[in-house]
């Protein structure tokens, strides 16, 4: 059996408040403090965050690119969906 | 999958490339295209953390502490961008364990200029200058790559790395401005790191045998040719300014072509070092090899003390 | 005064710019990346805190003076740094246990340093409070990881405290600088940090599963200048420069 590795960890930084976390990119570390600190130091060596979440890459699920047709084509012709489908004269303000 | 259908699956995937469309992790590709990937993300990751050796051996003996703060901040981005092509690497279905494994048996390449020592304090400024100069090139048309985690790894490392080659520029600047013998290091420093700094954009195009593919992918923007004149041209006035003299004495300005005219390059001394003869092969290679060894303690531990902190708190729950 | 001040602002800056040596030795040879990067910005931070520490020392003394001329022109017998931060990168384990042993007096001293009678003392330590809080808690959380990893790592990591444990009484001893400045309400009484110190280190250590060495013979001299034989190595590496080129700029 092969030794067991620092697992892969996915790293999202707050760049500051008021804005989402938002993915930066990954790393190794044996735990979550210290995918946390590690996090610190690589990705906010320059200032970049105020608040960082580190999850482990493998409780991450994602959807398959196979699917995106049944995912997300459909929610292409719902045009009713979006202001610009309503026909209003140009008279009618603050809508 | 039938040969047709994965015929189809290759047709949509180049048209999609040429569409400018990105490619992430989970879309169907070619195996070429991923092999190609894993090829030149981890030779580049590697060239990184190998990058950090010929500078790190100045750090300790960096000639103030401004200078010495700069040079280890330097070094330290060179670890930050190995790492972040590393994890882009990963997510084509490979560990960074096994690129380690790859660059330790000397399956992997790197970029053959780190195989050079850097024997004065004017090589950090040489590097810095040069290396860096002939690195941005290289780089900047990878920010926009088609594969998304490699062209967002490149955009990070060209924001970082852009006070690489200020820094060491300033150094040159410096020496050029300072006493004759600290001039007299530049210009030593300017003879030794040139042709290697030519020949890093790789063989000419006749000899290079990835260009056309890597060009479709977007791997690469323009020919190593291209590269060495565009970074030939920006060079030389740099070294004009700075006031020292370019080694080659068959650089002249072409009025007609428009770019400078050069020199021929050793390709011989090229080959030699990307076989493993250069300077310094050995020497860079047992330094990664021994970290690792001796790290792996480290790592072991780190791993074994997570694991029972984990079973304290399942300890805990049940 | 001044020169007392002076002594005493170079004793605090010597122990951040040895320690920041020595752990600018390790940038790419770590056990991998991550901890490189994470080392490489505890002595960048120690390399900042000297460069203010040695620009406000130079604004006592006659003369022109520049934190350059202090960080590198002086003789062995002249540096004021403990014997500890200068012990060797021996493995690993002794990288973290000095870090370790030191980041928790320096934490004590910093929280103290904060309510120093000097202004520029005090924005100094304002500013490097927060570097040191997390250097101690990196440092810390890297003991326990390793003194209760493996069978292998504790011995290790037990190795590294029975070898450094005998340099960490010297942090708490006064020299006569400090003397006369604890008395000007300027310097940090480091006497009275002692019990929080070990105390601290103990704890730590134990959740570690390390054995507290009960070892009492301290060594003791680099605050006088009387350092260990590794010092003159490190300086000759680091001073290299301006001893060959003297008076150039760089």
């Amino acid at each position: 059996m092969s030794k067991k590795k620092w697992p892969l960890w996915e790293v999202f930084v707050r760049s500051k408040n008021g804005l989402e976390h938002r993915h930066f990119g990954s790393l190794h570390a044996a735990d979550a403090e210290m995918a946390l600190e590690n996090a610190r130091d690589v990705y906010t060596r320059r200032s970049e965050g105020v608040s960082i979440w580190v999850v482990e890459s493998s409780n991450i699920t994602a959807s398959n690119p196979a699917d995106n047709g049944e995912l997300f084509e459909p929610a292409q012709d719902k045009v009713y969906r979006h202001p610009t489908f309503y026909n209003l004269p140009d008279e009618v303000k603050h809508m | 999958m039938s040969e047709q259908e994965v015929k189809n699956l290759e047709e949509i995937f180049e048209a999609r490339i040429a569409r400018d469309e990105k490619i992430e992790p989970k879309d169907w590709m070619p195996e070429k295209y991923r092999k190609t990937h894993i090829r030149q993300i981890s030779q580049h990751a590697h060239s990184e953390i190998i990058g950090m050796l010929p500078e790190g051996n100045w750090i300790t003996r960096a000639p103030s502490l401004r200078r010495k703060v700069a040079l280890l901040a330097k070094v330290q981005d060179e670890a930050g961008h190995g790492l972040y092509l590393y994890s882009a690497c990963e997510t084509l279905g490979i560990s960074r364990d096994e690129l380690y494994e790859q660059l330790h048996s000397g399956k992997a390449k790197y970029s053959s200029i780190f195989n050079y020592p850097t024997v004065t304090w004017a090589d950090m400024g040489a590097i810095g200058w040069l290396v860096d100069g002939a690195a941005i090139i290289n780089q900047v048309p990878l920010c926009n790559t088609s594969y998304g985690p490699y062209a967002r790894a490149m955009v990070r490392v060209c924001k970082e790395e852009s006070f690489h080659q200020r820094q060491g520029f300033e150094i040159m600047l410096t020496l050029c401005n300072g006493s004759p013998e600290q001039k007299a290091m530049a210009q030593d420093a300017l003879n030794r790191w040139w042709w290697p700094s030519l020949m890093m954009l790789g063989p000419t195009d006749a000899e290079s045998v990835h260009t056309e593919q890597s060009m479709k992918w977007k791997l690469k923007r323009k020919t190593n040719d291209e590269l060495r004149q565009q970074f030939i041209d920006q060079t030389v006035p740099q070294a004009e300014l700075l006031g020292i003299t370019v080694p080659d004495p068959d650089l002249k300005w072409n009025e007609e072509t428009g770019h400078y005219d050069f020199g021929e390059i050793d390709w011989d001394e090229f080959w030699q070092v990307v076989k493993g003869h250069g300077p310094c092969n050995k020497e860079r290679m047992s330094a990664r090899v021994n970290a690792w060894n001796n790290g792996e303690w480290v790592r072991d531990a780190a791993i074994a003390h997570a694991e029972k902190k984990q079973n304290k708190k399942l300890k805990n729950v049940s | 005064m001044k020169n007392d001040l002076y002594n005493y602002i170079l004793g605090i800056a010597d122990n951040s710019l040895i320690l920041g040596q020595r752990l600018g030795e390790l940038c790419g040879h770590g056990p991998n990346l991550e901890t490189d990067i994470a080392l490489t910005n505890i002595s960048l931070d120690l390399l900042g805190q000297t460069r203010s520490y040695f620009q406000y020392a130079a604004t006592l003394v006659e003369g022109e003076k520049t934190e350059d001329d202090i960080a590198f022109m002086r003789t062995e017998r002249d540096y004021k740094n403990v014997l500890l931060v200068e012990q060797p990168n021996t493995h690993f384990g002794f990288v973290i246990m000095r870090q370790f042993l030191f980041d928790v007096y320096h934490l004590q001293f910093m929280k103290k340093l904060q309510q120093s009678k000097d202004e520029t003392l005090v924005a100094i330590a304002n500013k490097g409070i927060k570097e040191v809080s997390y250097h101690e808690r990196f440092s810390s959380d890297w003991v326990i990881r390793l003194g209760d990893g493996t069978d292998e790592s504790r011995e290790k990591m037990q190795e590294a405290v029975n070898g450094l444990w005998r340099y960490t009484n010297e942090l708490f001893q006064l020299t006569e600088a400090d003397k006369a400045m604890v008395s000007e309400g300027i310097a940090v009484d480091v006497s009275t940090l002692k019990d929080e110190y070990y105390a601290k280190v103990s704890e730590v250590l134990k959740e570690a599963t390390l054995t507290i060495p009960d070892d009492n013979y301290f060594q003791k001299g680099g605050k006088e200048g009387i350092h260990t034989e590794h010092m003159g190595y490190l300086l000759a590496d680091m001073q290299y420069m301006q001893r060959s080129y003297p008076n150039m700029k760089w």
